[in-house]
């Protein structure tokens, strides 16, 4: 809502100046979004009017001019030239005289142009910062005073307001409601415009019929005959309509506008020769069609109401008019229309259509119900004093069983002190009340209010203790420290927050990244092709318009983003949810915590002890078990390696990524990013990933506390050549069957091909620690130990002793 | 040879001993077995009982001073054999240290990890939910009935007509309360989203949205906190407004501005008493309890905290940008 400071003084004119009354409005719950000027800064302007008008003798484009501007110029005409079309003999004219600063600081002076000399501008409203841009010098009324500081006659010194009102607020989509408010606040008398009833001059009249009375409660019609559309919109109606961002079109409209910012009452006009039979109030039909003033074609849907005549459908009500029954410019007779819609028959409608107009925005959250015929009125007597015509009487079509009731909402004074938590007196909050234009009543330490017919939002107590605490100010509330119940927190240390391992990630040199859930398609096509992920309807833009499988569609377009900036060594990590169809889910989408990482570039950068070494998979998987390391018993993971023809394959460079299993489930992957898609995506190097699912990392067994042996421990190191396809995981895992409880640590700690060793073997080291708790182990013991695993490796792996 | 000549060659063959094993043949010349000083001791059995007791003492108070001077000498060049093995092993120590650099969290996390620190210290507990959302509880729950004008504000990315990504985190108080009772204490912070795209807005930003319910919460109350966690968020003084706002959610409603340095008033966040109606739809006896909400925009926070003047930089993850945030 936006609208002229000045216009609201007409209304209510409290002695505050326009900084004091924006915070004002803002404090009470109007928050004011802007106060601007209404024009531009600009002096030395006058009325001014064209008494000679001729052409140029070198241009074809000029016009010299002489021009009266009464005392402003010592009762001298002024010779100006002109390049506008619309300047003609007679003209009242806006005259920039030598010595004016128009906007822009732009200083006029004397000029010759193409040898005849100018003193002067004849301005347009664009260059007088009034308009975006215009067609020719302004034109004034032929009335306007000859020498009059066009600031003054315009009243410039002005400021427009606009105010972000809250959808409760309706009441104040006017000049009216925001007066209203305005006098409240200040404790101030409010002056509304002077209406009068029109006496019908004519006996014409239209029927009205409401069909849906639930819809349309109150519908007001009137027949105005003999309208003069030429007729032009009186400057000061130009001028409040243009301060509220509306353009003048043609009288009528300029009315309809007019009534809708100075009451926040929505009206339409008909044109007359249009409409057959009577006014029906009804619901579209089925596949009714209407085309809109917009020229738009709709189909109508069942829930909606419209305006029709005996055959057709006219305008949806309360949301938009129709193109046929229009005001055009062959109208000579208009049926006026002044009604009350229930918000919650237009409520939604109007975004149906994909619609938003000033009349459903100001219906669907509610219009006083008991102004269809004030706002009828004003319309009338504009529209009889601008355009001429003469008026039929009044047609009104009533349900008051449907009008909205008036009942009285209680606030039980302990229920206000306990939700504010401050005790507001009973006299106070009485006035607060009767001044919003609530009838009280007090008894039983109660208030009975009953809203006015304006306000739609008061309909429960709390309503009324919100208006109560806003007008008595929030900021004259103290603060309180809560008073609460001490129940104390779950805190497990079974489950780990996930920041432990954000501060593992980053104390390795990761960083933390926060991509986009909704993720370019063509990426994650190129990394899971056999999933599809969830698709927004209306999208961003295409390359946000699908939610992640996978953290790894996000997490690897900004490694992309880093490389090209020159930022070779990227580690960064995500957490956040992966979004994976699965009918099983509520919604039919599975959504889970998912920690992400990725790494690409040199392990640690280029130092000047050593050359930067790229990074590989075990500096990944390295990252990857310090994370589970933190369930206390990593053991409980392993890595499985991926078969060619795994979904993730495509994803992932078989020969060199792994699925993570805790016990039977599946928690995630680690691999390098597979070189066809490393190449798709642009990705400059190999790039290693990993990801885990949230709600098994976080699981975490409690130590479980064994002595320490008193007694030696023996380390023995054999090497096995075993063929090259046999996973050192496997076999490790066979020793540890094998050693039992004496065996109390195990390390492989040489990997050899080459010289010595077969083609397609490998020899690994391994150092075998023993120890018992109860004795120390004797030579023989160790040797046993040490055959049966030499044993089973032989059987088992086809291990061979390396000599 | 006599004593003084002796302990004069020993003194001057102590001083020219350069090393320690040199020092040490000086040593054993005198003072071994076989030494000058020694076989001067085995010579006094020859000597009568005066003569044994002059000469001895002269010969033991030659071999204390030959002595000394030899452990002054050894710790003299064992001074310099460790001053000149630190000399030769100095380094550079404005070298960098091996190993890499740290990194750190997001921005964004670092802003909801403090919030989290103020509100988890008063007993608020952290809950979690959903992203994709069914509208029940997105707005339905909370006072927004289908045709409700603040559904049309909100710019909501719908999947169906009954799935949404949330947009706000409220949703997650719904799903707490439908499962806990009173006394309830809890912030959810989290991811949400709106269909909007420029300078200042973003399609997925965050939020920290809090909720108390208690017998007697009251919006004074809700003040003290809001006042409170401003003024430990930026760690200064600021001045705080409370401003009459509205919320399907809350009643009654406030935003809540701060002033910032050039004395202007920036919104930071809303706030207000739980609707009764939200309390209703969870089983919750709004006569019984009451309680307070607020939401906050977690980027806008982080903005005002660290400088950040483009909204879009939180979700390029360019590590030039990220590194900052140490």
């Amino acid at each position: 809502m936006k609208f002229s400071e000045k216009w609201l003084r007409e209304w209510v004119n409290p002695a505050i100046t326009v900084e004091e009354l924006d915070e004002q409005l803002s404090m009470a719950g109007l928050e004011v979004d802007g106060v601007e000027p209404a024009a531009a800064e600009f002096t030395g302007v006058v009325v001014g009017e064209v008494v000679e008008c001729g052409k140029h003798p070198e241009a074809d484009k000029l016009q010299i001019t002489k021009i009266n501007v009464g005392s402003a110029g010592d009762g001298e005409l002024i010779d100006i030239v002109c390049g506008a079309k619309n300047c003609r003999q007679g003209l009242k004219v806006a005259v920039a005289m030598v010595g004016a600063v128009l906007p822009g600081d732009f200083k006029i002076k004397k000029a010759k142009l193409r040898g005849e000399p100018s003193f002067g501008m004849l301005c347009s409203w664009s260059e007088l910062g009034m308009a975006d841009d215009s067609d020719g010098i302004m034109e004034l009324p032929a009335d306007a005073p000859i020498g009059t500081d066009i600031r003054e006659f315009l009243q410039l010194d002005d400021n427009i307001i606009e105010i972000d009102l809250t959808p409760n607020r309706s009441d104040c989509l006017g000049i009216a409601g925001v007066a209203r408010e305005v006098g409240v606040l200040n404790n101030i008398d409010v002056t509304p415009v002077e209406v009068n009833d029109v006496t019908a001059t004519i006996e014409d009249k239209v029927d009205v019929e409401l069909v849906n009375t639930n819809g349309c409660p109150r519908y007001l019609a009137r027949v105005i005959k003999g309208i003069n559309l030429e007729a032009t919109t009186p400057l000061w109606m130009v001028e409040k309509l243009r301060r509220s961002g509306i353009r003048s079109i043609d009288p009528v409209v300029d009315i309809t506008n007019f009534v809708l910012i100075e009451f926040g009452h929505p009206m339409h006009a008909f044109d007359l020769a249009k409409v057959e039979g009577g006014i029906k109030v009804r619901n579209a039909n089925k596949d009714e069609k209407l085309t809109l003033l917009d020229e738009t074609e709709v189909t109508l849907k069942e829930d909606t109401l419209v305006i029709a005549d005996h055959n057709k459908a006219l305008a949806i009500a309360g949301i938009f008019g129709g193109l046929e029954s229009g005001v055009s410019a062959e109208t000579k007779d208009v049926i006026l229309e002044s009604a009350f819609f229930n918000p919650v028959v237009i409520a939604g409608r109007a975004r149906s259509y994909g619609l938003h107009t000033d009349a459903s925005h100001r219906y669907e959250r509610g219009v006083d119900y008991e102004l269809q015929r004030t706002a009828m009125e004003r319309a009338t007597q504009l529209l009889l004093e601008i355009s001429g015509g003469e008026a039929g009487p009044i047609v009104e079509a009533v349900s008051e069983a449907d009008l909205p009731a008036q009942t009285a909402v209680v606030l039980r004074r302990a229920r206000l002190d306990r939700v504010l938590g401050h005790v507001i007196g009973d006299d106070e909050v009485t006035t607060i009340l009767n001044r919003l234009g609530l009838k009280t009543e007090f008894k039983d330490n109660s208030w009975f209010a009953t809203s006015p017919s304006f306000r739609f939002d008061i309909n429960i107590e709390e309503d009324l203790i919100e208006e109560v605490a806003r007008v008595y100010g929030y900021n004259n509330i103290p603060n309180v420290a809560p008073v609460a119940t001490l129940n104390m927190p779950t805190r497990t240390e079974s489950q780990l927050d996930k920041s432990v391992f954000a501060n593992i990630l980053t104390t390795r040199g990761y960083q933390e990244a926060i991509t986009y859930s909704f993720v370019d398609p063509k990426v994650q096509e190129k990394l899971f092709p056999a999933q599809t992920g969830l698709t927004l309807p209306h999208p961003i833009s295409a390359d946000m318009s699908v939610m992640r499988v996978s953290l790894w569609s996000g997490l690897l377009p900004a490694v992309v983003h880093n490389q090209k900036r020159q930022q070779p060594r990227v580690r960064l990590f995500e957490t956040g949810l992966r979004f994976v169809p699965d009918t099983a889910s509520e919604m039919n989408i599975r959504q889970e915590m998912m920690l992400s990482g990725v790494i690409s570039g040199s392990i640690a950068g280029e130092s000047w002890e050593e050359k930067a070494v790229p990074v590989d998979f075990y500096d990944a998987k390295a990252d990857v078990e310090a994370l589970l390391a933190q369930c206390v018993d990593s053991s409980e993971f392993r890595f499985e390696p991926l078969t060619i023809d795994n979904d993730m394959c495509v994803a992932l460079h078989p020969g060199q990524s792994a699925a993570i299993y805790r016990g039977d489930s599946l928690v995630g992957h680690i691999g390098a990013v597979h070189p066809a898609a490393e190449k798709s995506l642009g990705l400059n190097g190999k790039t290693f990933v990993f990801e885990l699912l949230m709600s098994e990392l976080i699981k975490r067994n409690l130590p479980d506390a064994k002595p320490v042996s008193k007694f030696p421990s023996n380390r023995r190191d054999i090497a096995v050549v075993v063929k090259d396809q046999v996973n050192a995981g496997d076999l490790l895992k066979a020793i540890e069957k094998v050693g039992g409880n004496q065996l109390v640590d195990l390390n492989l700690f040489d990997v050899y091909q080459g010289e010595g060793i077969d083609d397609g073997f490998k020899s690994l080291a391994i150092s075998i620690i023993l120890q018992d708790v109860a004795k120390t182990l004797e030579e023989q013991d160790i040797n046993t130990k040490i055959e049966a695993i030499v044993d089973m490796l032989n059987t088992q792996f086809e291990a061979t002793l390396r000599d | 040879m006599n004593l003084e000549e002796i302990v004069g060659l020993a003194e001057q063959a102590i001083s020219q001993a350069n090393e320690i094993q040199a020092l040490e043949d000086v040593r054993v010349e005198y003072m071994g077995k076989k030494g000058k000083i020694t076989e001067l001791l085995k010579s006094l059995g020859k000597m009568d009982h005066e003569q044994r007791k002059e000469m001895g003492q002269a010969i033991n108070i030659a071999k204390g001073t030959v002595q000394k001077s030899i452990t002054v000498r050894r710790e003299q060049l064992q001074t310099e054999a460790l001053n000149a093995k630190l000399a030769s092993e100095t380094i550079d120590v404005t070298l960098a240290g091996r190993g890499m650099d740290t990194g750190n969290i997001h921005p964004v996390t670092r802003t909801i990890e403090r919030i989290q620190s103020f509100f988890g210290d008063l007993g608020f507990e952290v809950k979690n939910g959903p992203e994709v959302e069914d509208d029940f509880h997105n707005f339905d729950a909370l006072n927004i009935p289908e045709h409700h004008p603040a559904r049309a504000d909100h710019d909501t990315f719908y999947f169906t007509p009954k799935t949404v990504l949330r947009t706000q985190t409220s949703g997650v108080q719904i799903r707490t309360m439908e499962k806990e009772t009173p006394p309830l204490r809890i912030i959810s912070p989290g991811r949400v989203y709106r269909n909007d795209y420029d300078q200042t807005h973003t399609p997925m930003f965050h939020q920290v949205e809090g909720l108390m319910v208690d017998k007697n919460v009251s919006f004074a109350e809700l003040k003290g906190v809001i006042h409170d966690f401003l003024r430990n968020f930026f760690e200064e003084d600021v001045k705080v407004r409370f401003r009459p706002s509205y919320f399907p959610f809350t009643e009654p409603s406030a935003e809540v501005d701060i002033m910032d340095k050039n004395g202007k008033w920036l919104e930071v966040l809303g706030c207000g008493m739980v609707h009764p109606n939200v309390l209703r739809s969870v089983n919750i006896d709004p006569e019984e309890y009451t309680g307070f909400a607020f939401g906050m925009g977690v980027e806008r926070l982080t903005m005002l905290r660290y400088g950040v003047n483009d909204l879009r930089s939180f979700f390029e993850n360019d590590l030039r940008f990220l590194k900052q945030f140490k």
